[in-house]
């Protein structure tokens, strides 16, 4: 049996990472890559809580987790793809005035 | 240790490997391959924790739906390499060590509270049956809710990507 706090760690390393690649990554779309990373991270923690409890509502709130992540997926490339086309570059650095 | 421990500490290493990794590539490609691996440990991960409903929802909606959405982005848009950018210098000198902190900071909390005693069973939870249980009684209503927002996310996703008129 693997003690719950290893998973618990394990999904502080991920967040974490996650939290770092959102910072210093410079291309829009890993940025949001970086995002799914971190949602990821939380994810396991609710499984983890999930078994350690023997309840099954951190899995719902997983599968929710997991929904909304697709539909930020979906919203967040149309998103890219309009800067893309606007800016001619994917760079953080070049979207710096809120009109597009 | 046992075969569970020994499973475990794979998972983790290819999931920790997998986010460094996303990190350090500087093709966006290679951070998206990377992030698939990120997964795939996770969705092991949740079959060693008994979660194999969630398991295989990761494997078909992240592995599959998501991220063959952000490849197809990444094809459509060309994304080359990142270019390199002179970005502030407090970022570069205070932004890895706070990072670290941030993480050590979490990661030391949760060991030091110690093992997470509940003195529940393990494995005494039926997952999949049970799972379908209370989606469909006590989270209908917000499981009908995820449907709206599924829907507000295509029109939202279908108005941002059309090109306007007269253009």
């Amino acid at each position: 049996m693997v003690p719950t706090h290893y998973y618990l760690i394990l999904s502080a390393i991920l967040f974490g990472l996650g939290v770092v690649a959102f910072v210093f990554k410079r291309n829009v779309i890993t940025i949001f890559m970086s995002i799914e990373l971190m949602l990821n991270a939380v994810n396991l923690a609710f499984v983890a809580f999930s078994q350690a409890f023997g309840k099954l509502d951190g899995q719902v709130f997983v599968l929710f987790v997991i929904v909304v992540a697709a539909a930020e997926a979906a919203v967040g490339l149309g998103i890219i793809i309009l800067i893309a086309r606007n800016r001619q570059s994917l760079n953080v650095e070049r979207v710096n005035l809120l009109k597009l | 240790m046992t075969a569970q421990l020994i499973i475990f500490f794979v998972l983790a290493g290819l999931a920790v490997i997998g986010a460094v990794s996303l990190i350090f590539q500087r093709h966006p490609i290679h951070s998206a391959l990377s992030l698939i691996v990120v997964m795939v440990a996770l969705a092991g991960l949740y079959l060693l924790l008994g979660a194999e409903f969630v398991a295989a929802v990761q494997i078909i909606v992240y592995g599959g739906a998501i991220m063959v959405l952000f490849v197809l982005v990444i094809m459509l848009l060309n994304a080359g390499v990142e270019e390199r950018t002179n970005f502030s210098k407090l970022a570069a000198t205070a932004g890895i060590p706070l990072a670290v902190a941030l993480t050590a900071f979490l990661a030391a909390t949760i060991a030091k509270s110690g093992p997470v005693t509940t003195g529940v069973r393990p494995g005494s939870v039926a997952s999949t049956q049970g799972l379908a249980t209370m989606l469909f009684r006590e989270f209908v209503y917000p499981f009908e809710l995820t449907s709206f927002l599924i829907l507000v996310a295509i029109l939202g996703a279908l108005v941002l990507a059309q090109r306007e008129k007269g253009s």
